[in-house]
């Protein structure tokens, strides 16, 4: 339980927080954090999670590292092109900090496995780049009773809310209700992303997850947080919670999470829902 | 003033800023709320820092004394959270 003096050294400048200190270090490194996509957002939370000395870091990813991603998805190296993501992933986390267990699951998270997922995990980054695995890891989430830390780019834009159960404070559905219908938006293949966006955006997402284990602060609950870069704008919306969402309101039909059917340009609900 | 009995003590001569604060950070950390902690520390920069950064989170320095060794004595209460 008692940190070396080399675990005193590389995590001084976090006990040096009065916020942090040693209390806050101990329960970054007992924390459980699982980062649902080895893209652009969770390149540079797994990252920040690993050099913050999280304990254990999930990472869940069905992809190989595209020549297209090294472009924003810091996580990845030229050398990594053709490997398993959380694989890739798993590697330079472990490089950055070898105190931290790395689990990959090399697997698209779907309805039939989200729950077992998230179960041994504390914290969960929606780090997806298509609305229906944000929906679903939403309604995982409300259903499961876990934190986590939602968010988006495209282009110069990025957004982020984070839900902590148990709060009177929205769920993603509440703010959004539903994926919007086909080719209503691009996704981030057709419309293009600024690098560094998914830098700002994901480190944001590392932010929540470092101060919720820890405790510091206030979360980004009942808010959105936009970020516009071309006007270098942050704005942070205050949003209530909706009594009748679908999966947190007072007369939930989600009782359990689902699947739609999928092509992120492609949506349809599920039969059976409304 | 009698002397306050010590529960704790920590030797920083052997490390340097920011290490000397987080040895003392964490010494702290084992003793119970109320109980006092010896700092054994430098002249120069951590006889200077150490003192301000400790009552900067609130601890309360009870005593320093110079060791004529080029060394203080540091004598602090841990306050509760």
């Amino acid at each position: 339980m008692a940190f070396t003096n080399d675990q005193l050294e590389r995590y001084s400048r976090h006990i040096l927080l009065q916020e942090v200190g040693v209390k806050g270090q101990k329960k970054l490194q007992d924390a459980k954090v699982l980062i649902i996509g080895a893209g652009g957002l969770g390149s540079p939370c797994s990252l920040y999670l690993a050099a913050a000395g999280v304990g254990t870091i999930g990472i869940a990813d069905a992809d190989e590292v595209d020549l297209s991603n090294l472009q924003r998805q810091i996580v990845h190296t030229t050398p990594d092109l053709g490997k398993a993501k959380v694989l890739s992933a798993k590697e330079t986390m472990q490089a950055v900090n070898p105190d931290v267990r790395v689990n990959p699951y090399r697997t698209f998270v779907a309805a039939n496995n989200i729950l077992d997922l998230i179960a041994d995990y504390d914290f969960v980054i929606d780090a997806t780049d298509n609305f229906p695995a944000k929906f679903l890891i939403n309604d995982a989430c409300v259903l499961a009773a876990k934190p986590f830390s939602h968010a988006g780019i495209i282009r110069f834009q990025g957004q982020l809310m984070t839900y902590v159960p148990g709060q009177d404070a929205p769920c993603y559905r509440c703010v959004f209700q539903d994926p919007p219908p086909p080719d209503a938006v691009p996704t981030c293949r057709q419309a293009g992303i600024i690098g560094a966006m998914a830098g700002v955006i994901g480190s944001l997402q590392a932010l929540e997850a470092v101060k919720y284990i820890t405790g510091a602060g206030q979360l980004l609950t009942g808010h959105l947080l936009t970020y516009d870069a071309l006007k270098m704008a942050f704005r942070k919306i205050k949003i209530p919670r909706r009594k009748t969402c679908a999966v947190c309101g007072e007369h939930p039909s989600i009782l359990r999470p689902f699947d739609y059917e999928q092509a992120c340009c492609d949506l349809k609900p599920p039969e059976g829902r409304p | 003033m009698a002397n306050p009995v010590i529960s704790g003590a920590v030797d920083i001569t052997d490390v340097v800023c920011p290490v000397t604060f987080v040895k003392v950070k964490v010494a702290l950390e084992e003793l119970e709320d109320g109980q006092v902690l010896s700092v054994r520390l430098n002249d120069g920069e951590p006889v200077q820092n150490i003192p301000r950064s400790l009552k900067e989170e609130g601890q309360r320095i009870l005593k320093l004394t110079d060791n004529g060794d080029q060394t203080y004595t540091l004598l602090v209460r841990k306050a509760g959270d």
